[in-house]
């Protein structure tokens, strides 16, 4: 198995993310030459777009899948959701790639990307997001190094990586935890600004809350998507027994949320039928109360349709309460408008078709997924959906 | 120490001189404009304007009152945008003025990450669109003027009528408060004394400050006074003690329930899939 070849099959589906990779690659380099202003909508009104609203924000959390897996695998040795395990690796490291390039794609001054390990303005929450999310991703392109190293064979530097894992391992839990929880102080100076009912001190709780949540959900539609496209058993009883730990952290985050908007004497705003009302009305009742009921009902979640309904709930909820933050609860402080041009989708769309093709191509090539005869017992047939 | 600047809007004609010396001092492009119904022109800060009049028409019963506001950076006693860079770029200087080092002191580590721009309650800071490779620009308090020539910013020199008055803060305030008891017209309060926990420039008026554009609420309440750094400070300060608390507790849980682990060998439970299954 370890000596074969490396291979990558071209179907169309895949000729067609290669197609928008480079569309997004020439109009990056459209950007590089004539500036933010010729390639986006953003605006005085409007400095933080798609770009750092969606492939940033949201693409940390989505990657969310990585540290909480570790938690579990790794630190408190549920060796059940090993099967798991690796894929939530890779996913995570890619979507911090993903929010890596967005991120230098968004600064206006990219040459200077690498100030902030020199100028250490360490009362910026944006110091804290820069230094951590840099190191995780070097942490996790180490920790991806043991599972590169199976294949490409360089022993010494494995046997090397193997002594550094259990730090590394640590270190891979608590810089994300540190992060995701920054990304919402992020927002904490946008007091006044950012709507009350998103707005609070405690806004680094709910968004490192919520990307620890997310990370089983993501789990599970990433393990259904892989198992459909390669005609695999999906792990179903690995996404079952995680359905729990979702839905008591999401139960305790709807606590929290209740008791902070009251504490806050905020909490009549949710009805006040204003748009941002609606919208926070949405999140909560949608996205949080209706996948926790879906949770709690035996006959809903150990079908594969219902846990994965509502785990895609939790995944879209989660993005959900990004742009809440980003764009509905700024819109009425800041005035203007904004909606991306073709141009930013394009970009976004390409960063998501590289991250498509870069995961098919390491599961191709890599030990990452469980060998089939863990799964083959009761194999049925999965995978004539699509044709990845 | 920390200079401050009085702008009494009783006494604003809406001449936009101030508008027309801060241009030609810091040599500052003109923006085309449009017509427009009123008479802001080009009714807004940005990059290449750090100064702008905007004219207000308020009705009384059957009378109309003009009023002028001139704007610009409020250069905060403890600003928002020093506290959101991550590359010291804006600093707050002994003078009063905030300054964006790249510019002024040819400091330039800005990575254009726009964040100041969030962070800025007053909406202030205006970005380069247009460039290639863009800079944050605002209003510097005329930082070369003040400092190194000893003169008045450009717009208090120009102005015609005694509408900005420059001088030490508490002065500034005194003086103001000096107008308010004399003259009854005025409205019992001083925008930029404790809004944000204070500003360099401060506003007096004889008619409320939430009818001629300013921010006095917030979602039906009063704006914030205290400084927005020391807000974020209130969380940031629980860093380490994260770090090293959440890292100790890992670790313990980790060697705690080892008890179970090696005995798997993780490269006989996972493979490369076939793609062409």
């Amino acid at each position: 198995m370890y000596g074969r070849n490396w291979s990558f099959r071209i179907t169309w589906f895949r000729i067609l993310l290669i197609m928008l990779m480079l569309g997004a690659v020439a109009a990056a380099l459209y950007r590089f030459v004539f500036g933010l202003g010729a390639v986006t909508n953003l605006s005085d009104q409007w400095p933080w777009g798609l770009w750092i609203g969606f492939d940033l924000l949201c693409g940390i959390a989505l990657a969310g899948g990585g540290f909480s897996t570790a938690l579990i695998v790794h630190v408190l040795h549920r060796d059940k959701y090993l099967p798991i395990a690796r894929a939530a690796l890779l996913t995570s490291l890619l979507g911090y790639i993903i929010s890596l390039v967005s991120l230098f794609l968004d600064i206006g001054r990219w040459y200077n990307f690498w100030r902030p390990f020199f100028y250490w303005g360490f009362h910026s929450v944006l110091f804290e997001v820069f230094w951590c999310i840099s190191l995780y991703t070097t942490i996790q392109v180490l920790e991806f190094g043991d599972i590169f190293f199976e294949k490409v064979k360089f022993p010494a530097l494995k046997k090397l990586l193997g002594y550094m894992m259990t730090p590394l391992l640590i270190l891979g839990i608590v810089l994300p935890s540190l992060h995701q929880s920054s990304l919402g102080s992020l927002y904490i100076v946008a007091v006044d600004k950012l709507y009350p009912l998103w707005w609070s001190m405690i806004i680094p709780f709910f968004f490192v809350w919520s990307a620890f949540f997310l990370g089983p959900a993501m789990v599970t539609i990433e393990g259904t998507l892989a198992s459909r496209a390669y005609g695999r058993q999906p792990e179903l009883p690995v996404f079952q027994s995680m359905t729990k730990i979702t839905m008591w952290m999401m139960i305790i985050y709807f606590i929290v949320k209740m008791i902070d908007l009251n504490y806050r004497g905020v909490f009549g705003m949710a009805f006040n039928g204003s748009f941002e009302s609606n919208m926070f009305l949405i999140e909560m009742i949608v996205f949080i109360l209706l996948p926790i009921f879906m949770y709690a009902i035996p006959a809903i979640r150990t079908k594969l349709w219902g846990v994965v309904t509502a785990s895609l709930l939790v995944v879209v909820g989660v993005v959900f309460n990004r742009m809440n933050v980003v764009f509905t609860g700024m819109a009425k402080s800041v005035g203007g408008s904004y909606f991306p041009s073709v141009w930013e989708f394009l970009i976004t769309l390409g960063m998501w078709s590289f991250l498509a093709l870069a995961y098919l191509f390491i599961v191709e090539n890599f030990s990452i997924l469980p060998k089939e005869e863990h799964t083959h017992s009761t194999h049925t047939s999965y995978g004539t959906g699509f044709n990845v | 120490m920390s200079k401050s600047v009085l702008v009494d809007i009783t006494r604003c004609i809406g001449c936009r001189s101030c508008m027309v010396s801060c241009k030609s001092w810091n040599d500052l492009p003109a923006e085309p404009s449009e017509f427009s119904n009123n008479w802001d022109s080009p009714g807004k800060l940005s990059a290449d304007t750090w100064t702008n009049v905007s004219s207000y028409v308020l009705e009384e019963g059957d009378q109309l009152k003009w009023r002028f506001v001139k704007r610009q950076c409020m250069h905060c006693n403890e600003p928002a945008c020093e506290s959101a860079c991550f590359t010291h770029s804006f600093v707050k200087t002994k003078e009063g003025a905030v300054i964006y080092k790249p510019t002024e002191l040819n400091e330039d580590y800005c990575v254009g990450c726009r964040y100041c721009m969030i962070a800025c309650p007053f909406d202030v800071p205006g970005f380069q669109w247009d460039k290639a490779l863009p800079y944050v620009q605002k209003c510097r308090f005329c930082y070369d003027r003040t400092k190194e020539e000893g003169l008045e910013p450009a717009c208090v020199t120009a102005c015609l009528t005694g509408a900005l008055t420059y001088g030490e803060r508490d002065e500034m305030l005194a003086l103001a408060q000096d107008r308010m008891s004399k003259d009854p017209r005025y409205i019992k309060h001083i925008y930029g004394e404790k809004e944000y926990g204070g500003t360099s420039w401060l506003y007096i008026s004889d008619v409320p400050f939430d009818q001629i554009g300013f921010k006095t609420e917030v979602f039906n309440r009063p704006v914030t006074q205290r400084s927005i750094p020391s807000l974020t400070w209130d969380v940031l300060k629980w860093t380490p003690y994260i770090f090293v608390g959440w890292g100790a507790l890992l670790t313990a849980m980790r060697a705690y329930t080892k008890r179970r682990a090696e005995v798997h060998n993780e490269e006989d439970l996972y493979g490369p899939v076939d793609p062409k299954e």
